[in-house]
């Protein structure tokens, strides 16, 4: 059974903090989970995914965020608990169903998880999406540890049925990559069907109906301030004069810098877990009593805002501080010695810190970037446009996307000028078609296409832009951690119950007037295909088909055999400067192919001028 | 109130820091130490830098500042530099002298640094430093990726954490593989014997 399953309440299990939200989810009763993968939020799917599969919760990958919020609406509408799962930039993509499902409401509770990255370890950017709460006027909670992660899954779900609308659970990285030790609880019975009673004149947003709603939502919202007064999600601790205002992860940085500081008994500190609405009267009496507020949080100064407001309207003059250049940033993650600092200087306390050691001296280290597997086909095939564009002697602008071909962007393939979001690549591509006067060719991933790419063809078609769109069907979403999306064969995954959408067909029905479908392995065709499309005048495709090496691996499918360099090698580098396959490393000054990593994808014999790269033979392994 | 120690690992993705770390949480549950831990593992298939912070005892946050180390523990080299601003001058660092090129310098981006020099510097800013060559161990263990393993045995020599040999020991049964199991506690023991001698 899968761990999180376990019907033992009292239990301790060390959780990540992901799989401690999925427990959380499970004991609320959640009956229906849905999501587009991204990371920090990856291993909560993946937890419901696999508990799925061992129970009648039921869980699905959707094709974007937009249809995970959507899908989870109406399962929602029909009375089910459901779990829509996304990182904080998913829910720019869900923000047009978010807005209008705050009028509409739910009728089973609906929790919307939003894991933001602040510091950027795996996102394009650090929004901060306590805006989102603010802009829909939902509720939100936040956590500031694993347990609490735990726990609070299910008060978002009461509080939404109590509200009858969507709650937004918000997290950062830090809480869903730590571990920390779970108490579990009693799994309430799983609804899994409801009943959908209709109801048009309260749920189809026409203006007239709409009108009314909005009057619905600004009542819930009266009641949501209610409920953020008395939140036990609301910490209050202390009742020195210094008062901190704090929360997420950051109130873990403020409990030990003022255990490290001893200052407790100056401190009056507000927790703020309950983040929309601010708790006025909370905030007031908090502030009441401080000679002075530091305010801890990551990101944008929401609860700085926030409690500056709620003075204003008391007539509170004390000074209120966060976001300054001497104090905190609204760049990138705390850390617990800088917030000891601020707390320290804030507040005028003399603390000796540690100091770490001076690295002023040391020699400069490689960069040990990310980078393309050994063996991935992406390298193959950006190889491949590269090679097809010198041989036609034309200048070439790669817009990008986002996914493992990603890391293309850095030399020695350097194959990325631009990237805003995904799905950009296509819509951004006939920008640079127009104005750049260049041969504009574009990469895309098969999740990303399905995901938010075929607006932005479908656009490149109407408008007849002039541009080449290579899709890298690797068939799977590898960058996230190897998850389905529409083009996968479930099959393969000894999986029932999926259907299958061939990118090519999709293309072709949209009416790209050049389609081809390319075997990025084998180089030699895949140049001359790529050339003939790189010729042709208009939108063309080119989906490039293998099957990313390190899923094929988990799949345990087939191994191909390695690579080795042999004696006729001449010592060009060919392969090491326009490939930089991680399976190769310089030995005695010359390039070897270590065994292990070699995946036998051929690539780099197949560009050997010297032929000098050959399968290492069976009695030698 | 017993004291916080702060461990930080880094290691390059594939060497099996996380394994090394949930054996270190059992091990301190086993213990009855409160734990808790964060990791960074964004994208460790890629050959990418894999850092955990564990936190042993009663703190609440689930990282390390630079210089709030007690021990830094490095899987290559090179990481292990790159990590040293973790410790303070009292902090003990071990390193594996096993060095995994990254490809930046096999297309000429970067030199490798002297594993000589390497190791003068740790030594002379840090208050101890275990270096070894802990894949050349996890081989003769019999296992070449039990080099994590190897590593936590000579973290335990150290004595630094608030963990045996019987809490690691019994947390390593749980949490790794039966049949690696021989090879595993072989290669804890080469390294804590390494460590012993270092
Ligand atoms: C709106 C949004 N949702 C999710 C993500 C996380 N994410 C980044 S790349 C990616 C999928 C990449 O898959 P694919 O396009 O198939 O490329 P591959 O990694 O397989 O090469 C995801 C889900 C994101 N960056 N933005
Ligand atoms: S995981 Fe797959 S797609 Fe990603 S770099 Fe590796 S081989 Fe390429
Ligand atoms: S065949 Fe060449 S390019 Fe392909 S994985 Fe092996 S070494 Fe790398």
């Amino acid at each position: 059974m899968h761990k999180l399953l376990t019907d033992k309440p009292g239990d301790q299990m060390m959780l990540l903090g992901n799989e401690a939200i999925a427990r959380g989810a499970i004991e609320a009763g959640v009956g229906f989970t849905s999501t587009y993968p991204g990371t920090p939020s990856s291993e909560l799917s993946l937890s419901f995914f696999q508990m799925s599969k061992e129970s009648d919760l039921y869980f699905e990958y959707c094709t974007n965020e937009k249809v995970a919020v959507e899908v989870s609406a109406g399962a929602a509408a029909c009375g089910v608990r459901s779990m829509a799962v996304m990182k904080h930039v998913g829910l720019n993509v869900a923000a047009d169903a978010l807005m209008t499902l705050a009028y509409v409401g739910v009728k089973g509770g609906m929790v919307i998880l939003t894991a933001d990255d602040p510091a950027m370890f795996s996102s394009q950017n650090e929004q901060d999406n306590r805006y989102y709460a603010k802009i829909s006027g939902l509720p939100m909670l936040e956590p500031s540890s694993v347990e609490e992660a735990h726990r609070i899954v299910a008060d978002a779900f009461d509080l939404s049925e109590q509200l009858q609308e969507p709650v937004l659970l918000r997290t950062t990285t830090r809480i869903n990559h730590s571990s920390g030790v779970v108490t579990l609880g009693a799994i309430r019975p799983r609804r899994t069907r409801g009943s959908f009673v209709k109801d048009p004149l309260n749920l189809v947003t026409v203006p007239a109906v709409s009108r009314k709603l909005h009057v619905k939502l600004l009542q819930n919202y009266e009641k949501a301030l209610e409920l953020a007064e008395t939140s036990p999600w609301n910490l209050r601790e202390g009742d020195g004069p210094w008062g901190i205002l704090c929360n997420g992860v950051s109130y873990n940085y403020v409990k030990d810098a003022v255990g490290d500081l001893g200052i407790a008994a100056k401190v009056r500190l507000l927790r703020i877990g309950f983040s929309h609405p601010l708790p006025p009267r909370k905030i007031r009496d908090f502030l009441q009593g401080c000679e002075k507020v530091l305010v801890v949080e990551e990101g944008e100064p929401y609860l700085e805002e926030g409690a500056k407001a709620i003075a204003q309207e008391a007539g509170l003059t004390l000074p209120i501080r966060g976001k300054a250049p001497e104090l905190l940033s609204r760049l990138y993650e705390f850390d617990p010695a800088m917030v000891r600092r601020v707390v320290g200087d804030y507040f005028g306390v003399p603390w000796k810190a540690r100091p770490p050691v001076d690295v002023s001296d040391l020699p400069p280290i490689p960069q040990r970037p990310p980078t393309l597997c050994a063996g991935c086909s992406h390298r193959a095939t950006y190889y491949e446009v590269r090679k097809a564009a010198e041989e036609l002697g034309i200048e070439t602008l790669y817009p990008s996307d986002i996914g493992c071909y990603t890391l293309g962007l850095l030399p020695p393939l350097s194959m990325a000028d631009y990237l805003i979001c995904m799905g950009s690549s296509t819509g951004t591509a006939g920008g640079f078609a127009q104005a750049s006067g260049r041969k504009v060719v574009s990469f895309i991933g098969d999740s990303t296409f399905f995901h938010s790419g075929i607006p932005g063809l479908i656009n490149a078609v109407f408008n007849q832009h002039d541009l080449t769109l290579v899709i890298l069907d690797n068939g799977i979403t590898a960058m996230t951690g190897h998850q389905p999306n529409p083009g996968v064969d479930m099959s393969q995954l000894k999986m029932e119950g999926y259907g299958r959408v061939s990118i090519e067909a999709v293309v072709r029905a949209l009416g790209v007037p050049h389609v081809t479908v390319i075997k990025p392995y084998k180089v030699k065709k895949s140049v001359e295909a790529i050339k003939e499309a790189l010729q042709f005048k208009g939108v063309s495709v080119i989906i490039s088909q293998e099957l990313c090496v390190l899923y094929a691996a988990n799949l345990k499918l087939p191994r191909r055999k390695p690579f080795q360099v042999s004696d006729k090698c001449r010592n060009h580098r060919v392969c090491m400067t326009r490939l930089a396959c991680p399976a190769f490393y310089v030995w005695n000054e010359r390039i070897k192919i270590d065994a292990n990593l070699c995946t036998g994808c051929a690539l780099c014999a197949q560009i050997c001028p010297e032929n000098a790269i050959l399968p290492v033979k069976e009695e030698k392994r | 109130m017993m004291e916080t120690k702060r461990l930080v690992m880094v290691a390059v993705g594939g060497q099996g820091n996380l394994l090394a770390s949930s054996v270190l949480g059992e091990a301190a549950r086993l213990a009855g130490v409160p734990m808790r831990m964060s990791e960074i593992h964004g994208m460790a298939q890629r050959g990418g830098v894999v850092e955990s912070a564990l936190i042993f005892g009663n703190a609440h946050s689930t990282i390390i500042s630079d210089g709030d180390a007690d021990v830094l523990m490095g899987f290559e080299p090179a990481e292990t530099l790159r990590a040293l601003a973790k410790c303070n001058r009292n902090s003990v660092a071990i390193t594996n002298l096993a060095p995994l090129m990254p490809f930046t310098v096999n297309i000429g981006q970067g030199v490798y640094p002297d594993l000589n020099k390497l190791q003068a510097l740790i030594r002379a800013k840090t208050a101890r430093l275990i270096a070894f060559n802990a894949t050349a161990l996890a081989r003769e263990a019999g296992n070449v990726l039990s080099v994590n393993m190897v590593l936590l045995g000579a973290l335990t020599q150290t004595a630094v954490l608030p963990l045996t040999v019987d809490h690691v020991k019994a947390a390593m049964q749980h949490k790794t593989k039966p049949a690696f199991l021989d090879a595993n506690l072989k290669a804890f023991d080469l390294g804590f014997a390494a460590a012993q001698n270092a």
